[in-house]
């Protein structure tokens, strides 16, 4: 076994690029390990622990490549193929003396010739700007975005309490719209950013403090066949008094003025009072009905939200698709063991379950009884991506959890859209085949399936996968949650 | 903000947000890119990397509310500045240069710390002025009794050493619309000669007759012509293949052309006239020393905007690399010169090269120099590059600067503005450095020129630029809201 260690100063590419090539070099014959990754603290501990020298000099701006291989020929292999992989995203930047105005026009449907830095005028006439990058680098971006005159979504977390108040300020000065931060998704003009899923136009525009919350509202009004005009995202702390809920105030003027927009709903966090009253008092002047939504105190839950805009819209309750397999896994007692990727969701699990099972640990994967755990907090993506990208993570632990003889349920959430794995089902029906496949008896799997069938994915595909293995499945979470919840207690759903 | 340093107007964007097909800029993770490039939707991504900075000055440099407005109007005097050459004089009358004090390019710096070339320039200017007999009473004498003062300091600029003494003649140039003035002295060629370091007999015997002859006929001419328009020239040198700092031939030929008929009238001797009419056409250089000085006017019109990141000065004294910025006044902010990469003449290497030298980095800090490099490919010749490297490196300093000049325009690059107004954000952000076009004087004082080549400043002078604008900007607080 040999093993190679480089740092290459300066070199750069966000972390799912890198985990990419990492994960294709690990594939290759006669690899054993790999990271290519930007040197941090978190990967250069990861890079020891997997046994690799640390080397010297490398910063989080140099970016470490490490192979582990069985022979010379085998790394040899595995250095063509990452530089291979290194210069394709090369290739794809280096337009040459292409586009000497300032960057080439992007084409319908590709992606152009980078830029370096966010302009109105290098873009071909870019509207809408999008932020990515990690969460203390956020704000320079954002800046930039409303410098050039663009509305911006920033779907990065971690941004300071007090940039987010700046670029709020400065953006309603400006008459431009801060989606975020911690924006995971919004539809736009039928654009769909971050994390969104497919779904008709239609009357309803939704201002959404929550991605997951707005993305499960979408999907329940999709299956009733009521689609969506905008979607626009405000972040978590928009209803916050700091904040004092600058974003919302703009997208509902914003949403009133728009002619295809025939009611609004506001998804939101639990808001600081003061400014919960002013937005009520703005709601209230709209020419349009306004649902506020705040699950927890107007609404039990997401779900009732979606019953609560088709009782406005002059639409009769439905019951929400669900999937029921031939053979679901039979109930036992046990613990309730909840793996999300979404943090509402997990939030929405947390004040159900608390009502009807008590205390419930939050976030420890390793915490013994009741847990719920949300894969997409910090503290599980530092270094690697959102669940709904790389669902490893949660892969590993649900495994952990189905082997347990003291499990008595698993609920999990299953996102589809734009932006989320391929096929975010697969992962986890695999894991539950595996270990039935050990001849372990299983609890109960319950899937929240957040989707619509024009998703990439597929609604119906990815639900059938997840019957296949047993797993009883719901657009609703909420009645995922409940169902969970009744075969744990023994009560009949 | 607009390539003219005008900021977008601010109707109100909002309302098309809910209307318009989108098309979307993207920074950051490439799925999400991906995601929507997916929808067949447009999208432009962008080519982010950390910054090579603390997030928290840097946020605070950008959330300074007079940022905008002080860059907007920072770029816009720049823009707007023109420079005629109206007269020329001896640095004693122009520049009230009085007796004992030398002045030098680059930040400050003491005799102690001063490299070869600077030393060599100090004891030739010394030697000139008559200030000592000999290089090792002139060597004393800086050493205990002469004062050194940037030329930075009183509205000039001095290529590589930029010596000036109260003897030396100055080109003197105004902005009309301002009545602002900048100076420099007049270009003795190439090879051993002052601002390289050399300070022989004949260094001495040439600044004699560029003192009695050259500037005073040149001076008769300007008298006789009117202001010469030095901003009309670079224009039209920068379409010529002369980027303005390593190529000046196409300039330095405009201004003989023009001044030639002037020089041709006057009641001087012939063989004076012939003397100064060849010394400035065998100087291909020549013409740098009309090109500095209105850069400087330019540069010096955007001092002194607090709230500003356009860097107003680079410049270098051969021990230490220095920036000036519009927002933070006369601070200097300092970092070992590096040495620049080139080719060398004769049997000169690299390990006879001094450290950058040279308040010449002012052409780059307004536009030209390295900036103007796709208008002169021949430069790239220096660092064995393509014209593609030319092109380039033109095309990199687009992304650390506000705005184009309207004025110095490209013609393989369909005529756009140079890249200018350095910002110092800009730099930090993307760790793209300004290239730099200069000579290269020996190490060792009295070697004079050994080569030309490119540079770049260190990065640790933009750094602590970056904390002294945030140093001066209000703290971003949630109250501030």
């Amino acid at each position: 076994m040999i093993s190679f260690v480089e740092v290459r100063p300066g070199a750069y590419r966000d972390s799912v690029a890198l985990m990419q090539i990492s994960r294709d070099l690990a594939n290759l014959d006669g690899v054993s390990a790999v990271l290519v990754a930007m040197a941090t603290e978190l990967n250069l501990d990861l890079l020891a622990s997997m046994g690799f020298d640390r080397p010297p000099k490398a910063g989080p701006n140099d970016m470490v490549v490490a192979i582990s291989a069985e022979d010379d020929d085998a790394l040899a292999q595995a250095r063509i193929v990452l530089e291979k992989a290194l210069r394709g995203e090369h290739e794809r930047r280096d337009g040459g003396l292409a586009g000497s105005a300032g960057g080439a026009p992007a084409m319908a449907g590709g992606l152009a010739q980078p830029v370096s830095r966010i302009t109105a005028g290098a873009l071909d006439g870019a509207t809408l700007a999008l932020v990515s990058v990690p969460g203390p680098y956020a704000f320079p971006e954002a800046v930039d975005a409303l410098d050039a005159g663009l509305p911006v979504m920033i779907f990065s977390d971690n941004m300071p309490l007090e940039q987010e108040v700046w670029l709020k300020a400065a953006a309603a000065q400006r008459g431009l719209l801060v989606m975020g931060p911690d924006c995971g998704t919004a539809l736009v003009a039928g654009v769909g950013l971050g994390f969104a899923n497919v779904v008709r136009p239609g009357p309803v525009g939704i201002v959404a403090a929550s991605g997951t919350g707005a993305q499960q509202l979408i999907c329940l009004l999709d299956a009733a066949d009521i689609g969506i005009s905008h979607c626009l995202g405000v972040g978590g702390r928009d209803l916050s008094a700091a904040v004092g809920g600058r974003s919302t105030l703009q997208a509902l003027d914003l949403l009133d003025a728009d002619p295809a927009t025939d009611m609004v709903v506001v998804l939101s966090k639990p808001p600081d009072p003061a400014v919960a009253e002013v937005v009520s008092h703005r709601a209230s002047t709209l020419s349009k009905p306004v649902v506020i939504g705040l699950p927890g105190d107007t609404f039990p839950d997401l779900t009732a939200v979606a019953a609560a805009v088709l009782d406005a819209l002059g639409k009769p309750p439905r019951t929400w698709p669900r999937w029921t397999p031939i053979n679901p896994l039979p109930r036992r007692s046990g613990a309730l063991r909840g793996l999300y990727a979404g943090g509402t969701l997990r939030d929405e699990a947390l004040s159900i379950a608390r009502e009807r099972l008590g205390r419930i640990s939050v976030d420890d994967p390793g915490a013994l009884g009741h847990a719920l755990v949300d894969f997409g907090d910090d503290r599980f993506t530092m270094g690697r991506a959102h669940p709904m990208i790389d669902p490893t993570l949660r892969a590993d632990q649900l495994g952990r959890d189905l082997a347990n003889p003291a499990t008595g349920v698993v609920l999990v959430d299953v996102v589809l859209g734009h932006g989320a794995h391929p096929s975010p089902a697969t992962p986890i029906a695999e894991v539950v085949h595996q270990i039935a496949a050990t001849g372990e008896i299983l609890p109960p799997v319950v899937a929240a399936l957040i989707g619509t069938e024009t998703d990439p994915q597929g609604l119906e595909a990815q639900a059938q996968l997840l019957v296949d293995a047993g797993v009883r499945v719901f657009l609703s979470h909420a009645e995922a949650v409940h169902v969970a919840l009744d075969l744990l207690t023994g009560e009949s759903p | 903000m607009t390539a003219d340093g005008s900021l977008p107007s601010e109707e109100a964007n909002a309302a098309g947000l809910l209307a318009e097909p989108h098309r979307v800029v993207a920074v950051g993770a490439g799925f999400l890119a991906e995601a929507i490039s997916s929808q067949a939707v447009a999208v432009s991504t962008v080519d982010w990397r950390p910054p090579v900075v603390d997030a928290d000055p840097l946020a605070r440099v950008l959330a300074d509310p007079r940022r905008r407005e002080a860059n907007s109007a920072a770029l816009g005097r720049i823009l707007a500045s023109r420079a005629h050459l109206v007269d020329l004089a001896p640095a004693r009358d122009a520049l009230r240069l009085e007796p004992g004090v030398l002045l030098h390019a680059g930040p400050p710096i003491d005799w102690e710390r001063a490299s070869g070339p600077l030393r060599g320039a100090l004891i030739g200017a010394a030697l000139f002025e008559g200030l000592a007999g000999t290089s090792a009473e002139a060597e004393k004498r800086l050493a205990e009794e002469i004062t050194l003062v940037p030329c930075h300091e009183r509205s000039t600029v001095g290529p590589m050493a930029g010596v000036v003494s109260p003897s030396m003649w100055m080109f003197v140039l105004e902005d009309p619309s301002t009545g602002q003035r900048s100076y420099c002295s007049l270009n003795e060629g190439l090879g051993k000669v002052l601002r390289y370091g050399a300070y022989s007999p004949d260094v001495i015997e040439r600044l004699d007759w560029m003192s009695s002859v050259l500037g005073p006929l040149l001076r008769d001419a300007i008298r006789r012509n009117g202001p010469y328009d030095v901003s009309s020239t670079v224009a039209q040198m920068v379409q010529m293949g002369d980027e303005g700092h390593n190529r000046n031939r196409a300039g330095t030929l405009m201004f003989l052309r023009d001044i030639l008929p002037y020089l041709a009238e006057s009641t001087a001797p012939p063989r004076d006239v012939a003397a100064v009419t060849r010394f400035i056409g065998g100087n291909d250089h020549f013409f740098l020393n009309l090109v500095m000085p209105a850069c400087k006017l330019a540069l010096d019109a955007a001092r002194d905007l607090p709230g500003s990141t356009l860097v107003v000065a680079m410049a270098r004294n051969g021990t230490d690399f220095g920036i000036q910025v519009a927002g933070t006044g006369d601070a200097w902010f300092t970092a070992p010169a590096a040495v620049p990469e080139g080719l060398y003449l004769g049997a000169y290497g690299a390990e006879d090269a001094n450290p950058d030298i040279g308040d010449s980095a002012i052409t780059e800090t307004a536009g030209l120099g390295g900036f103007a490099m796709a208008a002169a490919p021949a430069i790239v010749r220096f660092v064995g590059g393509a014209v593609a490297d030319a092109i380039r490196t033109t095309q990199e300093m687009y992304e650390i600067t506000l705005g184009e000049h309207p004025l110095y325009q490209v013609p393989v690059l369909g005529f756009r503005g140079t890249p200018v107004g350095i910002d110092t954000t800009r730099v930090v952000r993307t760790g793209l450095l300004p290239q730099i076009n200069t000579g290269i004087a020996g190490k060792i004082a009295g070697m004079g020129q050994v080569g030309a080549g490119l540079v770049r400043p260190p990065i640790e002078c933009f750094i602590q630029a970056l904390d002294a604008l945030a140093a001066a900007a209000p703290e971003l607080a949630v109250s501030s809201a």
